[in-house]
């Protein structure tokens, strides 16, 4: 009886090793949907040959600050892929389900591709604008999303205000005006990216759009290249989205061993091309030179050097009252 | 004649159920109040509750700051004006719309009067894409405003149409079942009588018509305060100008403000709560006059 026991435990086991089927849920931001469609059958596949396995990936995508907000209110993500280390800090802070020290887990700060902030504006560029001083020219209608929502408006909104120290000679007071002078302009703040480039390109809203990079090539793919140019500024900032095994979720789950492949895989040859192919930046410099002609060469600050990191940029710029708020009050 | 028979027992009924204790006719009272206070509790108050717990972590100097900042201010006006001003233009065709669809036979009827529903039934989305694409400079309907320099989507006056298009039906809604009860005889004995159309219209009819009509304001304007999906698309969601409250907290929440977005809920429950009281007290008040009036 005893022996019977066991065989059949054994069987229901071998067939369940024999048979694995693994889902991953990852939460993403807006951008990233033609991205991860694509890395996520490749990973897919990549897995199968490596392992027997099957591997179903899961996406959740919208605003980077609202896909950390359900993180921390009880989404189970195995893996979040987001637009800012500061939306993966939050989570650390207030859920604790990943450790303090996430972001030197994998390499280049946890961040496997990079993009920037560049215009996106009307076929032949009517109003001429070639650099940040050029919005403020009389006549400009700007579009861009609310940094309090939006990650990639954040990064707009830094990129600008990093102009403004370069070429101020890093005097604060001017580079807040500048700033304030911008989103003046500002006719309307969707909540998310894809928002503002619906509004911008769909809507006719607007004669330039603050775009991520890979949003601003997707616009031209999407919509003819016959209706929108791209404008790369002099300067802008190095965008590092970041990515996370989310541990307590993932070891629940059972899925942690999958879950940190799935984001190493984005470091491979494949995963680089992948991103390269949907106008991320790769980290590999040989794919890079490969997709060099997608790429414009510009002055790219980042948010380490330049603002003294996340958790300070968030709380001076971002926070309640802080700079972004002042803009707006009487 | 019968709703103003109905009216006249219930307040029969009202006056004579106060003074003694046992004259309840139907059984079951207990059993039906305990649900119900069960049932209001787990789906309306103890969310509420939770609201105000929350709000309460914070201290009062940290509340009036976050509830009487200059851009919760002007949330407010905007969110409660709108929501006003559209209730109150539904309140004017509502009541025509309902009349229309009551008192005359007409190819089509049918159609209108399910098609005064669609506000209902349409994701709120996907009403405010389409009202955006429809009033923006370029849509259909905005680019006849363009050259008159008059900007409808992401404009107050885009939220403005957002809120009337939601509120719409709950007008209806409530005024027909009413008129639809209400016999032409009246009108014809006011007639009779000597009174002219205005008259008939003014003294005679809306008058009747006032309670339900104030039902239909109270809950189009309800609605219209918490209406997010259509508006955020709509409204350029500028703070100071076409900011609306529910934004504010959605924006709170997102910045993982919750003590500040919920304290800006809770004084949009209490001043939403004040009015619809004040509303059904008026409502009650309407009744009781009506009923005095006509008797």
């Amino acid at each position: 009886m005893k022996t019977l026991k066991i065989i059949l435990v054994a069987l229901i086991f071998a067939g369940a090793v024999h048979a694995k089927e693994i889902k991953l849920l990852n939460v993403s931001y807006d951008p990233t949907r033609e991205l991860y469609q694509e890395y996520n059958t490749a990973f897919a596949k990549y897995w199968k040959a490596k392992t027997g396995d099957d591997v179903v990936v899961d996406q959740s995508h919208g605003g980077s600050g609202k896909q950390a907000l359900s993180v921390i209110n009880g989404l189970e993500a195995d893996v979040v892929t987001l637009a800012l280390a500061s939306d993966v800090n939050a989570i650390v802070d207030k859920t604790h389900e990943l450790p303090a020290d996430w972001q030197k887990k994998l390499p280049d700060n946890s961040a496997p591709y990079t993009s920037t902030i560049v215009f996106l504006v009307r076929k032949g560029n009517p109003k001429g604008i070639h650099d940040w001083n050029d919005l403020l020219k009389p006549g400009v209608s700007i579009v861009t999303p609310n940094p309090k929502t939006s990650g990639g408006a954040r990064w707009a909104y830094l990129a600008a205000y990093a102009y403004a120290l370069e070429t101020s000679g890093h005097d604060d007071a001017k580079a807040r005006d500048f700033v304030k002078q911008i989103y003046k302009k500002v006719p309307v703040l969707d909540s998310g990216a894809r928002g503002s480039t619906v509004t911008f390109a769909q809507r006719g809203v607007g004669d330039v759009l603050l775009a991520w990079e890979n949003e601003a090539h997707l616009a031209i793919k999407e919509f003819g290249a016959d209706k929108f140019d791209i404008v790369t500024p002099s300067l802008s900032i190095l965008a590092e989205p970041t990515v996370a095994v989310v541990d307590k979720v993932a070891k629940k789950h059972g899925t942690t061993e999958a879950a940190r492949a799935y984001l190493n895989y984005l470091y491979s040859d494949e995963g680089q091309e992948i991103a390269a192919k949907n106008f991320y930046r790769p980290r590999n410099q040989t794919i890079a030179e490969k997709y060099a002609a997608n790429f414009s060469r510009l002055k790219l600050v980042t948010i380490d050097a330049e603002f003294g990191g996340w958790t300070k940029a968030q709380k001076t710029h971002f926070g309640d009252g802080g700079v972004f708020d002042q803009i707006y009050q009487p | 004649m019968s709703s103003i028979k109905f009216i006249n027992l219930e307040n029969n009924f009202v006056k004579r159920g106060l003074g003694t204790k046992k004259a309840r006719v139907l059984p079951g009272f207990k059993l039906t109040l305990g649900c119900t206070l069960l049932y209001l509790s787990l789906i309306v108050l103890i969310p509420l509750a939770a609201v105000f717990f929350k709000a309460g972590s914070l201290s009062w100097a940290e509340l009036y700051h976050d509830v009487a900042s200059p851009v919760a201010l002007a949330s407010y006006r905007l969110s409660f004006g709108a929501a006003f001003l559209a209730a109150l233009v539904n309140a004017v065709f509502g009541l025509i719309v309902a009349w229309v669809l009551v008192r005359y036979q007409f190819f089509g009827k049918r159609f209108i009067d399910a098609l005064v529903d669609l506000p209902f039934a349409l994701p709120t989305a996907v009403a405010g894409i389409t009202l955006a694409t429809l009033y923006a400079p370029n849509g259909w309907i905005g680019q006849l405003f363009t050259p008159l320099g008059i900007k409808i989507s992401y404009t107050r006056i885009g939220v403005f149409i957002a809120l009337t298009f939601i509120g719409l039906p709950f007008i209806v809604r409530t005024v027909q079942p009413v008129l639809a009860d209400l016999d032409s005889e009246i009108e014809e004995a006011a007639a009779s009588l000597g009174a002219n159309r205005w008259q008939t219209f003014w003294r005679v009819i809306f008058p009747v018509l006032t309670p339900a009509l104030l039902t239909g304001f109270a809950l189009a304007f309800a609605r219209a305060l918490g209406e997010y999906g259509s508006v955020v698309f709509i409204s350029s969601n500028i703070p100071m100008k076409t900011q609306i409250t529910p934004l504010l907290i959605m924006t709170k929440l997102e910045e993982f403000d919750y003590p500040g977005a919920t304290a800006i809920a809770a004084v949009m429950l209490v001043v939403s709560f004040a009015l619809l009281l004040s509303i059904n007290l008026l409502q009650w008040w309407s009744n009781r006059h009506n009923t005095a009036s006509l008797s």
